[in-house]
């Protein structure tokens, strides 16, 4: 098999595998995996396969606010591995990128051409800011960024409570007063396309970042001694790349874009900067986003789109009688398989031999 | 800080840490062998849903409920744990994706198996869990006997025994020479004549099942239920321990009870006039924080597995 | 005589390649049979299948008489098989003892029994005096010491066929000669051994029989003693062959890199060069030889950037670059082909186009306001192809993982060579290549030096030093114990040398040397 045909079999296969996987857990505790499918068919589209509704643009407009946030993470996830970096910090950086959201939204007065882009900036520059430490940590003392990006994540989200509770003095111990609407990426035009789904601009920076991550990364020199630090660090240092700076850079940028998906989160879909109970899983969903978009810019925003309908699903399986749950699990299971293509690659390759044998060239 | 406080906060440290204890244990033994186990989270958390559900199921008809829990917990813990070991050994997947992946799964696994057994989004509180004892006699010594003997639960003995025969079996047997020199030399193992995946099978399990005892015991005395926050990152903080115990058991004892008076100091900052001012959410961080800290004070100094976390070809030329 | 070592018609394929093909070799009792070829001919494969580490695709394998089927190490452990593997198979932060009893430890109860293991170790090393402290760990003894750790773990598993992977690469002259005699001390006690190697010196010095093979196929088994060097070298490589460097005399010129008082830390923070003092003129190969690990790599980091210096000075030109950075040195004219070609000298996964742009990828015209130009890229990849006949499947586009190791050193020379730099360091160019690509790269190494480059060719094979260099520095335990004309030294000479038991002072560096 060529590299590049592995790309694309390799995931599609994986998300066959975790869909078969799925459904044979949902079989084996007595539910219908009938009626996952129809629950995650009308995730996407609002139609009906059992009682026969047709296309909802509303259903449209949330799995797309679904998949909107875990693009974005899953781009920071993917930037950092492009240099070679395994960021579980997304999470965190999120959260900060929220808090900053709602401080700008918070604090600023001004018209919305001048309030919104700075909550944007705030929340782009608070991700930067987390995910530059870990990158700091690691090229200053080496030390592991798997370890440090998840304690970063638990510090952010005590941090975020912390500042939401006794700093902007939430009345209720779970959100802050509203923002006001200069501050927000609402729509009531796109909400009015979509009968009344939640769907706002936050659609925008979303395909700006995919742009500029397939720009930076495939383009420019910047982008060039990422992929070469990312590959070989020893043989980039050797051509006298900034290898430390790099790495940095490449932490701050994933951050970047987990901050804005915090933005996107905060200012789009809610108005107020919330207390966290926990971590609500966009960190991880970016990294099933990024692995099964093999990293690059177009895979994620279609795996982003395929995880955001199966979110976007979670309820209406639930009113099925499905757990929600098992939308995580069909995800983790695609990340497991895609974590196993060296095994799923041999057993095709020797597949594939067997249809036709000896074809293999000289090795050049 | 009065004496009196220190010695009140010990019983609760001496909890915490058995749980982290256990878990970095397995961690030791799974890395030992060559394989970084980034799922010990999920492991705990599966160990500690299975752990808290059979208890729940059991203690009607049992007295020693919790007993079982923790032995269901630890099975649990080598089934999951054999995903993460056919992924990494048989299938050559990358050991920290494999790991994350069985992280998210444990978090959708327990909960949705929570909803199928009691229709929540967490298990039915148990009404006992582990219960804490006094060792006659020498709860009695003065001091010491406040601080190990007395009011404490028994699976701090339990973990500090784990310290010992992981101890044991690493350093002293041919099992554990085998298991090391897997996880330095997979090459050279195997040029000796030993099986490197049958090898590191026995690690993963080993850490499965420590993981998952380690999670069960969790849950059975720090807590009433199984839920989706239950574990909160313990998993995490058993593998930091297991850094700054430079994959020394001894070591690994000293850092969980360093994280294990690290999170007790979090009940009992409202007692202790100088800290009282602060607000809870310093505490969450603290244990945290001071991980990071922890690992730039150890920057440059690991001493792990050579081999550890490397996809092991043995049809390399 | 009888055959204790029969492989009929073994035939082994590897993923686009066939490694060995039908190849027979017979091996007599208490004989020392070598197995010569270049790299890539199939001689550790075919060793590898009778080690049981690879299964033949077809053939068969008498051990003794016996057909047998050698699944795995243990079986060829049991049918009293050992393997000195060519990268040492130890365990670093093992014992010797711990290393050699592994997976077969003696043990009281479920305790590991390492006095016993340590004792018996001691008696295996006397009898045939391969002296090495049984409680030292691995990281802390010599090359040479490793190498009989690794075979006293075959002798204690009561190995009487014994295969020695190109034993000799890491050793020093005379080190290599002790090894000829303890492997005819074994040969002595009756054990048979199998010598694999490419270096046609040993094979005449030790050797009884010579099988020979050629890109995985037998070209023929000969015996050594009927048998010139000439002769087998021929053999091994197809054709007539010189190993002399065609190169007319060096007309030295100014000095372009001179180092002063160097001292630098290795990897352990002890100091790994020492107070080094050295000079390369233009027009020059001033080659660096020693045992591995005397201070070469260190050294050589040290004036490319790659790692920090404790104190001295390192000149290019006039230039103190001690303390540049590593883009900087560069841009002064230094060149460096690393020893280490997969490590340092390709980014793998990026194609060969990428590969050739490494240093300047962000100049014009690869590049501008910091976009990559992909058509600049791939013509001066394609110009560069064209010149120093780099082959590969998909020309510019090619992952430089999908080429040959010959080819891939091909691609480094040819970027190194194509910045033109005045001062070139050198390191293991021919590691691992075959006969025509070391003849290439040895003639454009000398092409630079005949355009007035300075060169430092550090290497540990010694016949390239001597065969390329005009003058060799000899460094033993990071300090330069002597520098001789090339012309003048013997092998011996440099032997004792490398292994510190002889000083030279320096000869003048500005003594003119013809």
């Amino acid at each position: 098999m060529t590299t590049r045909k592995e790309k694309i079999v390799l995931p599609l296969i994986a998300v066959l595998l975790g869909f078969v996987l799925g459904s044979l857990i949902v079989a084996f505790t007595g539910r219908s995996p009938l009626a996952m499918y129809a629950a995650i068919v009308k995730g996407f589209s609002g139609i009906d396969i059992l009682n026969g509704q047709p296309l909802n643009s509303r259903y449209i407009g949330e799995f797309i606010i679904q998949a909107m946030p875990i693009i974005l993470t899953g781009l920071s996830f993917a930037f950092a591995s492009r240099t070679g970096l395994f960021s579980i910090g997304a999470e965190g950086q999120l959260m900060i990128g929220s808090l900053s959201a709602t401080t700008v939204a918070l604090l600023v007065r001004a018209p919305t051409v001048i309030h919104l882009p700075l909550v944007l900036l705030a929340a782009i520059l608070g991700g930067a800011l987390w995910g530059a430490i870990p990158g700091f940590l690691k090229a200053r003392y080496n030390v592991h960024e798997v370890v440090v990006t998840i304690m970063m994540n638990y510090i952010a989200l005590h941090f975020n409570n912390f500042v939401i509770l006794h700093i902007f003095g939430s009345v209720d111990r779970v959100k802050t007063a509203p923002f006001p609407t200069t501050a927000l990426l609402k729509s009531p035009f796109l909400e009015s396309i979509t009968r009344n789904s939640r769907l706002n601009w936050g659609f925008i920076p979303v395909i700006l970042a995919l742009l500029i991550f397939a720009f930076i990364i495939n383009k420019t020199t910047f982008g060039y001694s990422l992929r070469a630090v990312g590959y070989n660090k020893e043989a980039a240092r050797y051509a006298g790349m900034k290898v430390n700076r790099n790495i940095i850079a490449s932490m701050a940028i994933a951050g970047a874009f987990a901050g804005l998906a915090g933005a996107v989160i905060t200012v789009g879909t809610f108005n107020f900067g919330r207390v966290i109970q926990s971590a609500e899983g966009y960190g991880f969903d970016g990294i099933a986003v990024a692995l099964v978009g093999g990293n690059e810019a177009f895979g994620i925003l279609l795996a982003g789109m395929l995880f955001g309908g199966l979110k976007a699903a979670q309820p209406l399986m639930q009113s099925q009688g499905i757990p929600r749950e098992i939308a995580g699990i069909i995800q983790a299971s695609i990340v497991l398989f895609v974590a196993m293509k060296f095994g799923i690659k041999m057993v095709l390759d020797k597949f594939e031999r067997k249809q036709a044998p000896t074809t293999e060239g000289d090795r050049v | 800080m009065t004496f009196e406080l220190l010695l009140q906060m010990f019983p609760i440290a001496l909890m915490f840490s058995a749980p982290i204890i256990l878990t970095a244990l397995g961690g030791l033994f799974s890395e030992r062998s060559g394989i970084v186990n980034i799922a010990l989270e999920g492991i705990m958390m599966v160990g500690a849903f299975t752990g808290a559900t059979v208890t729940v199921l059991l203690e009607n008809s049992t007295p020693a409920a919790a007993w079982y829990g923790l032995l269901a917990g630890l099975l649990a813990g080598v089934v999951f744990s054999i995903l993460h070991a056919v992924a990494s050994i048989n299938l050559k997947a990358d050991q920290v994706i494999s790991g994350t992946a069985l992280n998210i799964l444990a978090g959708g696994l327990t909960v949705y198996l929570c909803q199928i057994i009691f229709h929540q989004q967490r298990t039915r509180a148990f009404s006992n869990g582990i219960q804490k004892f006094s060792v006659p006699g020498l709860s009695d010594i003065p001091v010491l006997g406040r601080m190990f003997f007395k009011e404490i639960y028994p699976t701090f003995y339990i973990a500090i025994a784990m310290v010992f025969i992981t101890w044991f079996v690493v350093y002293k047997t041919p099992l554990g020479l085998r298991m090391r020199a897997c996880g330095e030399h997979p090459q050279a193992a195997a040029s000796m004549g030993i099986n490197v995946a049958k090898m590191r099978y026995f690690g993963v399990l080993v850490s499965g099942a420590l993981g998952g005892l380690g999670g069960a015991v969790m849950v059975l005395t720090a807590d009433i239920q199984y839920t989706l926050v239950s574990i909160h990152g313990t998993g995490f903080i058993s593998l930091a321990s297991l850094v700054f115990g430079k994959w020394n058991p001894f070591g690994v004892l000293g850092a969980g009870l360093f994280f294990g008076f690290s999170t007790a100091l979090s009940f009992y900052a409202k007692d202790i006039k100088f800290l009282a001012g602060l607000p809870g959410e310093f505490f969450y961080i603290l244990p945290y924080l001071l991980t990071i800290i922890a690992l730039l004070f150890f920057a440059g100094k690991s001493v792990g597995p050579k081999a550890a976390g490397e996809i092991y070809d043995s049809g390399k030329r | 005589m009888s055959y204790i070592v029969e492989m009929l018609h073994i035939t082994k394929d590897f993923p686009g390649i066939r490694a060995n093909d039908d190849i027979t070799l017979q091996i007599e009792e208490k004989s020392i049979h070598a197995l010569l070829g270049e790299n890539g001919a199939g001689k550790s494969t075919l060793m590898s299948i009778l080690f049981g580490l690879y299964q033949p695709d077809s053939g068969s394998i008498r051990v003794r008489g016996k057909e047998v089927k050698i699944s795995d190490p243990n079986v060829a452990t049991s049918l009293g098989i050992g393997m000195v593997h060519q990268h040492f198979k130890l365990v670093h932060n093992f014992t010797v003892t711990e290393n050699i009893i592994l997976g077969m430890e003696p043990h009281k109860g479920p305790v590991i029994d390492i006095r016993s293991a340590e004792k018996k170790v001691e008696e295996i090393s006397k009898l045939y005096g391969l002296a090495v402290d049984p409680r030292a760990k691995i990281e802390d003894i010599s090359v040479s010491m490793q190498q009989r750790v690794e075979i006293l773990k075959m002798l204690f598993r009561d190995a009487e066929i014994l295969i020695f992977d190109e034993p000799t690469a890491v050793l020093t002259p005379q080190e290599i000669h002790e090894l000829m005699q303890i492997m005819r001390r074994l040969v002595e006690e009756g054990k048979t051994i199998l010598l694999i190697t490419h270096k046609l010196k040993e094979i005449k010095e030790v050797a009884d029989v010579c099988t020979v093979l050629r890109r995985g196929k037998l070209v023929g088994t000969v015996s050594v003693a009927d048998t010139d060097e000439e002769r087998m070298a021929e053999m091994m490589v197809g054709r007539q062959v010189s190993f002399h460097v065609e190169k007319g005399p060096a007309k030295p010129g100014e000095e372009l890199l001179r180092i002063e008082n160097l001292n630098v830390k290795n990897v352990k923070g002890l100091l790994g060069v020492k107070n080094l003092s050295l000079s390369v003129r233009a027009g020059e190969v001033l080659g660096l030889c020693g045992i591995d690990g005397n201070g070469q790599t260190e050294l050589v980091q040290a004036i490319t950037g790659l790692t920090k210096i404790e104190s001295g000075k390192i000149f290019l030109r006039n230039i103190n670059i001690a303390n540049l950075p590593i883009k900087e040195r560069t841009d002064l004219g230094l060149g460096h082909i690393p020893e280490d070609r997969q490590k340092h000298g390709l980014v793998l996964d990026f194609t060969l186009g990428e590969n050739f742009v490494i240093h300047n990828y962000y100049e014009k015209p690869f590049a501008n306001y910091g976009i990559l130009n992909k058509k600049a890229i791939l013509e001066n990849a394609e110009r560069l192809i064209r010149e120093f006949d780099v082959r590969s499947g998909q020309g510019a586009m090619t992952p430089a993982r999908a080429m040959s190791g010959g080819n891939q050193q091909k691609a480094i020379v040819a970027r190194e060579i194509d910045r033109s730099p005045d001062v070139f360091i050198v390191v293991q160019p021919t590691r691992g290549l075959d006969v025509g690509a070391i003849e290439y790269i040895h003639k454009r190494i000398i092409a630079e030096r005949d355009r007035g480059k300075a060169i430092l060719l550090v290497s540990l094979e010694l016949d390239e030093i001597m065969d390329v260099s005009d003058r060799i520095a000899v460094i033993y335990n990071g300090e330069i114990v002597g520098i001789v004309d090339a012309a003048a030294t013997t092998e011996n000479e440099l032997g004792l040398m490398m292994s510190g038991a002889l000083r030279k002072t320096h000869a003048a560096p500005q003594a003119v040397h013809v």
